[in-house]
């Protein structure tokens, strides 16, 4: 899962609720297709909601892109658990992964959108503050 | 020396029967998720008592930290995940009072850190931080241990008392303001009842 060498940058969205996450998912997939490597995870992994670091961890791999990952969150622990999850990355991946203050489903759309015609991961994680 | 796996079982416990009061706490002003949350953190913590009374205190905080970490599916999970990993890393394999004073002022740090957090914030911290520091005052006296757990217990029931009173600037009470006032903080609660605890555990040693 970790040799996508989209040219693209990554979106997670992250949700405590698995239907939320997948919405935002589908929106983002409805406008920019298979451009912009997209991963979504939610629910506390054991059926509830919450948010699961292992499951963001592997969202993190599964939109991974050489480009760099822009993650989507809901709300604070959602946050905290992304911050948990993109410390189980090696070092060196680290800083190629940046959690965006926006909204979720706005800042998501936002994000792919701009990720789709290339833009870098600052360009990004921008698109996705200014949302709002 | 306790045990870990032994002392962690007994916290899970005691999170298990107070589960309700930590879920009851946290929709007053949170999300109502903290008893659970906490409850299927420490439940795994406790499954592997066996397993973690074979490592020494230190690595087995980490160990137990680590699974916090990925069971718990709320914040707290990153925030007392957080306070045992690192603080396991500074308490050693033969932790004197004065390493444990260290150990929590290391992971109080830690917590810190991950929360963003200060003193007054209306959170856990508002329990850890005066243990903290009246465990340290009471290492710094030479105080015997019997004093040293008396002090500590009163200051985490203070600090807790103290989150009644106080605006939440952390978290989903701080989009309550001022209704935030009134309640005491679930995560203090929790924070308060786990130093209880461990307080007992550590006063019952023969």
């Amino acid at each position: 899962m970790t040799d996508n060498h989209s040219s693209n940058v990554g979106i997670v969205i992250v949700s405590h609720s698995p239907l939320v996450a997948r919405g935002a998912a589908d929106m983002v997939h409805q406008m920019v297709g298979e451009s912009v490597p997209l991963a979504w995870c939610g629910g506390n992994g054991a059926g509830g909601l919450g948010t699961d670091v292992a499951g963001i961890h592997e969202g993190i791999e599964k939109a991974w892109s050489t480009r760099g990952v822009a993650v989507l969150v809901d709300l604070g622990g959602a946050e905290m658990n992304t911050e948990m999850a993109i410390e189980l990355l090696e070092a060196s991946r680290r800083p190629m992964v940046t959690i965006c203050n926006a909204a979720i489903v706005e800042g998501a759309v936002m994000a792919a959108t701009e990720a789709s015609i290339g833009s870098d991961l600052p360009t990004v994680v921008s698109a996705a503050e200014d949302a709002i | 020396m306790i045990n870990p796996g032994t002392l962690l079982q007994t916290l899970a416990q005691v999170i298990r029967d107070n589960a309700d009061e930590l879920t009851d706490l946290d929709q007053a002003i949170g999300d109502g998720d903290h008893g659970v949350n906490m409850r299927r953190g420490f439940d795994a913590v406790a499954e592997m008592a066996d397993e973690l009374n074979a490592l020494d205190p230190g690595s087995a905080l980490q160990k137990a930290g680590m699974t916090l970490v990925m069971k718990v599916g709320g914040a707290s999970g990153p925030l007392y995940g957080s306070l045992l990993m690192t603080g396991g890393k500074s308490l050693g394999s033969d932790p004197g009072v004065n390493d444990m004073a260290a150990a929590l002022r290391s992971g109080i740090d830690a917590v810190c850190r991950r929360g963003k957090a200060e003193p007054g914030d209306k959170t856990m911290l508002d329990v850890l931080l005066p243990v903290s520091k009246t465990l340290e005052a009471c290492v710094a006296n030479g105080d015997d241990p019997a004093v040293t757990l008396a002090a500590v217990r009163q200051a985490g029931s203070q600090g807790l008392e103290s989150t009644r009173d106080m605006l939440a600037r952390k978290g989903r009470a701080s989009f309550l303001g001022e209704r935030s006032i009134g309640h005491l903080d679930p995560g203090a609660r929790s924070a308060q009842l786990i130093i209880e605890a461990v307080c007992q555990a550590l006063g019952a040693k023969p």
